[in-house]
């Protein structure tokens, strides 16, 4: 995309192709300083391609996992029980493709464009986070979500502010700060149904039985058998490994669970004095491998869903890109320095 | 790309009278009209801003990294342009 | 600023937000491009929170809005009708807008009890307005698909714009003078999105009435069956 007589935006990433030797290894060397030194890396800062790949990766299937995150919640704003519960779900599920569009952007900085990265999304070359393969059966999996599901990913996302990527380690920051009320009102559907009746208390220790195990898996395979970490954690794309934010969301939710008046489906989750930390019973990676392939229970339906959504979207937006190029110079408000 | 591919542009926000615009984030939108509107949904619905400028993306001319030393180092040897550069005797005032 | 509150305005205003906001929430995770997700459920959430104040100034919001039977329900016909495609959508948003912020902006200007909410919600009306503004011209004045759809779109809800200027008890303003206004609106906009404005009568043919009296159509009884199903099945649960 970077031609020399391009405009140098900040978009165009600098040349990173191989070629200039001497060159590299004076890059990789201030590269390697600056990440060593807490400094952020920027968009048209020189960068080791597998950097800026799994950079893309990462950032790709964070964007994703937003969008198709929208979709197990919005099934249930048509029947939200209250109104004040269904302008919290519309806001919530808002969010998260605003989320979708910040990290989208942060991900553009890198040299691909959203059309290319959806391109893959819809194609199956690029993923989303596991956990959105698990339908919301009832009412009470929203808030099931909001605890557990925005929980494990608040733990995984706090430290991905301080990544070593300026754009990404910025969204972060907005996302986090956004964040925070999709737990708390996640939190607080959960508990007035465990106050609630009989059948509300048992929709919602149902829902937490389904819920809890595969957000444990949300924090990826344990460190020992996990693919990119080692690397990640170098490059501080990455601050924490696997199982240490597992940990960390365990012994955060055991208590939490108590004050629900909700149990957990786990019999060995139980606290260890000697490490500090809570046991707990063994995941089933099989379980996670197999939706990871695409067999879980919604796979199928999600990326259908997105699919259609953007192919049916396709004349909408090709007509106002028609009008954009008709009217070319004869809209927009100028002078907006002065406004 | 297709045709249905909208530019980027880049938004700026005002948080509040008296500050200035600042980089908010970026968005696609087929025209400055719609990049206006969405950056409106998108960047203020906490109530972030009071004015909005939207740039499309290849309008921002930028430095380049490369260029960073002969761009910004000069400016680092001229002490005498910050006030602490300067001794004033003790005792003298509104300076 | 202490008059009663007129039950059947509430009722006819807050139904009109409470059902327009419902079919906009299910464009969730269907919009034609993530910038218009953002969009479509930020206008969503205005018109909620509309109906929210409105339903309350008469009864307990979650009753009126969960309890009552098809019949019971004021609201205009066209904020019910299905989302379709999103001609479809922003022809529904484009007439019921325009008409929203002309009465809004009355009911702001006026001592009464609707003066609060008009006074707030007009801005957030004039907001849809615009939105559905910018969306006619794209689509009417973009490809000749767009033409096309949203040409349909714009005859085929023509219909049921003649309720909206059905006097509501209660709301005391120039209904005829509401109606000149929003004519010339419509006309204007579909004009500068090259559409015609369509011909064809204004009100249905059904002489048993239409929303404001509890007539609906078709599709509405699904739209509350889905709405109401599981706050009725938990009678008396809090959430």
């Amino acid at each position: 995309m970077a031609t020399a007589a391009a405009p140098r935006t900040d978009r165009t990433p600098a040349d990173g192709a191989p070629g200039a030797t001497a060159d590299t290894a004076a890059h990789q060397h201030a590269f390697d300083t600056a990440v060593a030194a807490e400094e952020r890396i920027e968009p048209r800062d020189w960068m080791p391609d597998a950097y800026r790949a799994t950079l893309v990766r990462q950032i790709a299937q964070h964007a994703h996992s937003e969008i198709i995150g929208m979709q197990p919640e919005a099934n249930w704003i048509t029947r939200a029980p209250s109104l004040r519960r269904k302008a919290i779900l519309m806001a919530k599920v808002q969010d998260e493709a605003g989320h979708g569009l910040y990290l989208y952007s942060a991900a553009e900085t890198l040299g691909t464009s959203r059309e290319e990265l959806l391109d893959k999304l819809h194609s199956g070359r690029q993923k989303y986070s596991s956990i959105f393969n698990y339908p919301t059966l009832t009412w009470a999996d929203v808030g099931a979500i909001g605890w557990l599901v925005d929980g494990a990913a608040i733990t995984n996302q706090v430290p991905l502010c301080r990544c070593s990527y300026g754009p990404y380690a910025r969204a972060m920051v907005r996302i986090c700060k956004e964040e925070s009320f999709h737990q708390r009102q996640g939190y607080e559907l959960l508990l007035a149904l465990s106050k609630g009746t009989p059948e509300q208390h048992a929709m919602a220790q149902d829902a937490v039985d389904r819920w809890w195990w595969p957000s444990l898996m949300m924090f990826g395979p344990p460190d020992d058998s996990s693919q990119h970490s080692a690397q990640s954690m170098e490059w501080k794309i990455k601050r924490h490994s696997n199982d240490e934010l597992r940990q960390r969301f365990v012994d955060i939710a055991v208590p939490q669970a108590e004050s629900l008046g909700l149990t957990l489906p786990d019999p060995d989750l139980k606290w260890n004095e000697e490490r500090g930390h809570h046991d707990f019973g063994a995941i089933d990676w099989t379980e996670f491998k197999e939706v990871l392939k695409g067999n879980g229970p919604c796979n199928e339906q999600r990326i259908t869903q997105r699919r259609r959504a953007h192919d049916e979207g396709a004349w909408v937006r090709e007509a106002a890109a028609a009008h954009a190029a008709k009217h070319a110079g004869s809209t927009g408000r100028t002078g907006a320095t002065r406004a | 790309m297709t045709h249905t591919d909208w530019p980027l542009w880049e938004v700026f926000v005002r948080s509040r009278r008296g500050l200035s615009h600042t980089h908010a984030g970026s968005l696609h939108a087929p025209d400055a009209e719609l990049a206006l509107r969405n950056a409106r949904d998108l960047y203020t619905r906490r109530g972030e801003g009071v004015s909005i400028w939207v740039v499309p993306a290849t309008a921002v001319t930028a430095s380049s990294p490369d260029e960073k030393d002969p761009f910004f180092e000069p400016s680092a040897d001229k002490p005498y342009r910050h006030p602490t550069f300067y001794e004033i005797p003790e005792g003298v005032k509104h300076l | 600023m202490t008059a009663t509150v007129p039950a059947t305005a509430a009722l006819a205003l807050g139904d009109d937000a409470l059902v327009l906001s419902h079919r906009l929430g299910e464009w969730a995770g269907h919009a034609p491009v993530l910038e218009e997700e953002v969009a479509l459920a930020n206008i969503a959430l205005d018109l909620l929170g509309q109906a929210r104040v409105l339903l309350s100034m008469t009864g307990d919001e979650d009753e009126l809005a969960y309890l009552r039977e098809e019949r019971a329900f004021r609201n205009l016909q066209l904020v019910e009708q299905p989302n379709g495609d999103f001609a479809h959508t922003i022809a529904r948003q484009l007439y019921f807008s325009t008409y929203q912020h002309l009465l809004y902006a009355e009911l702001a200007a006026q001592e009464g009890p609707f003066q609060p909410l008009a006074g707030k919600a007009v801005k957030e009306v004039a907001y849809h307005r615009d939105h559905a503004e910018q969306w006619t011209l794209r689509l009417g004045d973009g490809t000749g698909l767009s033409h096309d759809r949203m040409s349909r779109a714009c005859d085929a809800l023509w219909r049921f714009t003649g309720e909206m200027f059905q006097p509501i008890p209660g709301v005391d303003i120039d209904w005829a003078a509401l109606e000149t206004s929003w004519l010339a609106s419509v006309t204007d906009v579909l004009g500068r999105a090259t559409l015609t404005v369509p011909e064809g009568p204004r009100t249905g043919a059904w002489a048993a009435g239409a929303g404001r009296q509890g007539l609906h159509t078709e599709s509405f009884g699904r739209m509350l069956a889905e709405m109401q199903h599981l706050h009725r099945s938990h009678p008396g649960a809090s959430w």
